[in-house]
């Protein structure tokens, strides 16, 4: 712990790197998977094809992935990037189509009744129904991407990965300690982060 | 078309090394699954039945499931020193969480008619388990284990950062080497073994729910 606190200049440095990739990821990522995700809530045969496929590549281990793209793209952020998109699309996708399938049709229906016009019910019901499960998809993206991007700090993309293979490869307990502990704390402070926010969004029942 | 040359020159020579981190690999693997199987699953109906600890249990187990695999695998090191016996025990830890939580739900949601029923037709509290929970439960549970398994094939390659050995040595040596075929021995196996267990245990999760 005390290598921790006597470098935190460099920890935090780390620390902003692997953040920075984190969110650039994940917004290249919503890019994606929001288009995606209306889509397959749409057409079932569209779903079927891009749940399977987006399934597969989630399956693979990421460093295997890493592996087979690196002849490619070269050892560098842009690899680590597109590992990154690739992983969160599917749990981005998935949590896409069920809050779009989340919203009651009856809701809409007595929308409708009541008289609001198109817009006011993609604004008014079908937006605040579903952001909270799409917020809850971005979250366990977030966290994916953030343990996922320890594994990207050894193709070059820098990060608080990065201590964690200098600590392993100098046999360096110091480094270790500070790496795995900052990036737990970073894992766990994100995930409590989006659920406080999902509390917050998330609609006023009972 | 190199590559290909390359990897086919690498088998002629080197099939028994792959055949070799391949076992490591598949060991770690299942090692770490039955152990967490055998942690986990008595745990998990033991606190489906107590709310109270439940609550605690799987708070404290989803923050586990929040922190990279690779800074549990990291954490093993300076604790229980290189081999394959620390790279065995973090993957235990990791693969722990989705057993445990989908045990505890599973048995949760058992309808407590079926229990009933059990108990009503004279049923031993141990045969209500075995025979009318778990079976029950089974679907459910599988599923844990399948996400499990997925994620200690993929966090078994980065065991050889703590000399746990198997398939990411070739990963993370073709990266030092920049070698594409290397690369690609590990990662092709590795890749095939992961939706090779996705597959078989969905083929068995769905076979279990049809009861």
């Amino acid at each position: 712990m005390k290598y921790l606190f006597d470098n935190l200049d460099m920890v935090m440095e780390h620390f902003w790197e692997h953040l920075s990739l984190t969110f650039s990821s994940l917004g290249i990522a919503l890019c994606f998977a929001v288009p995606i995700g209306i889509l397959a809530a749409k057409y079932r045969r569209f779903n079927s094809v891009a749940t399977g496929v987006l399934g597969v590549i989630y399956t693979i281990p990421s460093l295997a992935l890493y592996a087979a793209l690196i002849p490619y793209t070269g050892l560098n952020v842009t690899t680590a990037t597109i590992g990154l998109v690739a992983y969160a699309q599917m749990i981005l996708v998935r949590n896409v189509v069920a809050a779009i399938h989340s919203i009651d049709p009856m809701t809409v229906e007595a929308a409708k009744g009541m008289g609001m016009s198109k817009w006011q019910i993609i604004a008014k019901i079908e937006l605040p129904l579903a952001v909270p499960v799409v917020l809850a998809g971005i979250r366990i993206a977030t966290v994916s991407i953030i343990s996922i991007g320890t594994v990207a700090a050894w193709i070059g993309a820098g990060g608080l990965g990065r201590l964690i293979y200098q600590g392993l490869n100098h046999d360096h307990t110091g480094k270790l300690v500070a790496g795995t502990v900052s990036i737990a704390v970073l894992a766990i402070a994100a995930d409590l982060l989006f659920r406080a926010a999902e509390r917050l969004i998330g609609p006023k029942t009972g | 078309m190199k590559v290909i040359q390359q990897i086919i020159e690498y088998f002629e020579l080197n099939t028994p090394v792959f055949l070799k981190n391949l076992e490591t690999h598949i060991e770690l693997t299942l090692v770490s699954m039955v152990t967490a199987i055998v942690l986990c699953v008595p745990l998990g109906v033991w606190i489906s039945r107590k709310a109270r600890v439940a609550a605690v249990v799987i708070n404290l187990v989803n923050i586990i499931r929040v922190i990279p695999s690779l800074a549990i695998l990291a954490l093993a090191m300076p604790i229980l020193g290189v081999g394959f016996l620390p790279a065995a025990v973090a993957l235990t830890i990791l693969a722990c969480p989705p057993i445990l939580i989908n045990t505890c739900v599973a048995f949760r949601e058992v309808s407590p008619a079926a229990r009933e029923a059990a108990l009503g037709m004279g049923m031993t509290p141990l045969q209500t388990i075995l025979k009318v929970e778990f079976p029950l439960a089974l679907p459910v549970m599988l599923a844990g284990i399948r996400t499990a398994s997925v994620e200690i094939i993929a966090s078994a390659t980065l065991a050889v950062l703590i000399g746990g050995g198997g398939l990411g040595n070739y990963i993370i040596n073709g990266i030092s080497m920049m070698s594409e075929s290397f690369l690609l021995i590990g990662a092709i196996p590795v890749a095939l073994l992961a939706i090779g267990s996705e597959v078989l245990l969905g083929a068995l999760q769905k076979k279990a729910s049809y009861q």
